[in-house]
């Protein structure tokens, strides 16, 4: 399966938000000196009075939302999702997550696509950071038509705080205009027999592919968008699982703490099942452009062919 | 309230705060005691708000950012009917609403933010004040920081935010009483002229002695005043760490402790209360 579109997450964001500005003057949007590559430029140019600009000061900035939450504004808060997450988690537990304060945290930049920047910028422990959290919901999209929904969707959700994953690179576009994102509901994109295969982000394209390299050995992978991975959609996993028997992990994050450890826990407590969990495996990222990167770090197709065979072949042996 | 009244409802706050940390076994009556006046001075005076309405629209609001102080908080809330008063004696109870920090996830009717981690308050009360700004309210904010907290970064990010967006409707004071945990904070990281830093940071400043009504009140009065110069402002205010009782003044060890029996009791005689178990 090959894609022919690619578009950024975080241009849909920046598109989406401001075209929903126009329609709730509640919302309004803090940046940390990253107007244009969040892309809440596009927010700013179109709605100047409800756009902050905090300068290089995360820690304030996510105070500052949260008051402005607490005011009856529905602030969304967006810098690289290295200083989103991890300069700033203490911040983000006392004054967003304890408190339950619906501030949107929608994070560019995170992955290894970040490329040239190298290990500083790479966040790969940011789904970590953030499923820690109690209250805390967090949303990684698998392309822009996905991010777009998730926008629309979180705009609306006053229940609590949310954290959005998004990415620098263009992603390619796996979804037809008109599919909606549905919050905590795994969404099954290609059923199959053998294996599981739960992504998200980014590597749910990769997955799509490595599915139809996987079918040409006769093997038939069933591929799960697992856009919200908090609260996981338990059922879809669990009735996967069951299905198939043995299920693979792919994310662009480290393999401890992320989506595979959320589905770890799930699975060794309720249907003990062989996982193998791909992705970065405790080690940092470095300099590079986005596709060496994926494929230095088993992120790409042929990566994610040959740990499925491996997963397939553990439960043979 | 004129000033006579407000220094006795100051004093009688005081024994309440005694008598919540002593029944709790637990808690920081220090800085409590010295924030007394400025925090009665506050809430029978100028904060526009309503107890029977905690979550009126228009309100002022109070933001406690050095929370580990909140049993003068949680003593003014109770006297003024956000809550009842027996409430106070379950501080830091297991199930009980008044937690050790000040929280809204506990919902205590009257607390705007959680806090107790030192540094976030400033912000969270910048962010109250641009979203009455926005929303064209005319809610002043509040905050209490202290002077040891000053010592964490993120205030500092939120002195610079709170000028450059001209912020005029927030007030923050500062319980500059040179008291913390591990002793002076001249010794444990001197913080410096705070006035000064201020304003150099664009605020309107006020250096006061804080526990001189006059002063106290001429410093809320010219923040009301300061609203359209676009400058928010500081009242830094000189405190005693347990203020009104003897053994306490200015002694660092009771940033955090209760008081025995007989401590009670001269506590009690200090500040002209009755009997503290009446």
């Amino acid at each position: 399966m090959m894609f022919e579109t690619k578009r950024g997450t975080r241009d849909a964001y920046g598109e989406t938000l401001a075209e929903l500005g126009y329609h709730d003057p509640r919302i309004v949007v803090l940046t940390a000196d990253l107007a244009g590559s969040t892309k809440t430029s596009d927010f700013a140019s179109a709605h100047p009075d409800r756009f902050y600009n905090m300068g290089v000061a995360e820690a304030n900035m996510i105070g500052t939302a949260a008051g402005l939450a607490l005011s009856g504004f529905r602030p969304f808060v967006s810098t690289f999702a290295m200083f989103a997450t991890g300069k700033v988690w203490e911040q983000i537990r006392q004054v967003v997550a304890y408190p339950k304060t619906p501030v949107r945290i929608v994070a560019t930049h995170a992955g290894l696509t970040v490329g040239e920047d190298g290990a500083s910028h790479q966040m790969l422990e940011d789904i970590a950071n953030m499923r820690v959290l109690p209250n805390m919901s967090v949303i990684v999209p698998s392309d822009a038509v996905e991010a777009a929904g998730a926008i629309r969707f979180v705009a609306k959700h006053d229940e609590g705080p949310v954290y959005v994953r998004l990415a620098r690179a263009a992603f390619p576009v796996i979804h037809d205009g008109d599919q909606a994102f549905e919050f905590g509901k795994a969404e099954i994109l290609a059923q199959g027999t053998d294996v599981t295969i739960a992504a998200c982000g980014l590597m749910v394209s990769v997955a799509l592919e490595a599915r139809d390299e996987l079918s040409s050995d006769g093997i038939s992978a069933e591929v799960i968008n697992v856009s919200t991975i908090k609260p996981l959609d338990r059922e879809t996993l669990l009735a996967s699982a069951r299905k198939t028997g043995v299920v693979v992990t792919v994310e662009e994050h480290q393999i401890i703490n992320g989506l595979g450890s959320a589905i770890c826990e799930l699975l060794s407590e309720e249907l003990p099942t062989p996982v193998v969990r791909v992705g970065v495996d405790d080690r940092f990222g470095q300099s590079g452009n986005a596709e060496e990167l994926l494929a230095h770090y088993g992120l790409d197709v042929s990566g994610l062919v040959a740990a499925t065979k491996q997963a397939l072949m553990r439960i043979v042996t | 309230m004129d000033m006579q009244a407000l220094q006795a409802k100051a004093n009688q706050l005081r024994g309440d705060v005694l008598k919540i940390v002593t029944t709790a076994k637990s808690g920081h009556p220090g800085g409590a005691l010295g924030m007394a006046d400025l925090l009665t001075a506050l809430y029978y005076k100028y904060l526009r708000h309503d107890p029977r309405n905690p979550q009126w629209e228009d309100r002022d609001r109070f933001v406690l950012s050095n929370g580990h102080t909140c049993p003068i908080l949680y003593a003014i809330l109770a006297d003024q009917g956000y809550f009842d008063r027996d409430e106070l004696w379950s501080f830091r109870k297991l199930g009980a609403m008044l937690q050790g920090h000040p929280s809204t996830a506990w919902k205590i009717p009257g607390v705007e933010a959680c806090s107790g981690s030192l540094g976030n308050g400033l912000s969270v009360a910048l962010g109250m004040a641009m979203g009455a700004k926005l929303a064209k309210r005319d809610s002043r904010i509040y905050c209490f920081v202290s002077d040891g907290e000053l010592q964490e970064g993120q205030p500092w990010e939120a002195a610079t935010a709170a000028a450059h967006h001209r912020v005029d409707n927030l007030c923050m004071m500062i319980d500059w009483n040179g008291c913390q945990i591990d002793g002076r904070v001249a010794d444990v990281m001197n913080v410096g002229d705070l006035a000064g830093k201020f304003r150099a940071f664009g605020w309107n400043v006020h250096e006061i002695d804080g526990h001189d009504y006059g002063q106290i009140m001429n410093a809320y009065v010219s923040f009301l005043a300061a609203r359209g110069s676009g400058k928010p402002t500081a009242i830094a205010a000189h405190t005693l760490l347990g203020k009104g009782v003897s053994f306490m003044e200015d002694v660092p060890k009771w940033h955090h402790g209760f008081l025995s029996k007989e401590q009670m009791e001269q506590a009690f005689a200090d500040l002209g209360l009755g009997s503290p178990s009446a």
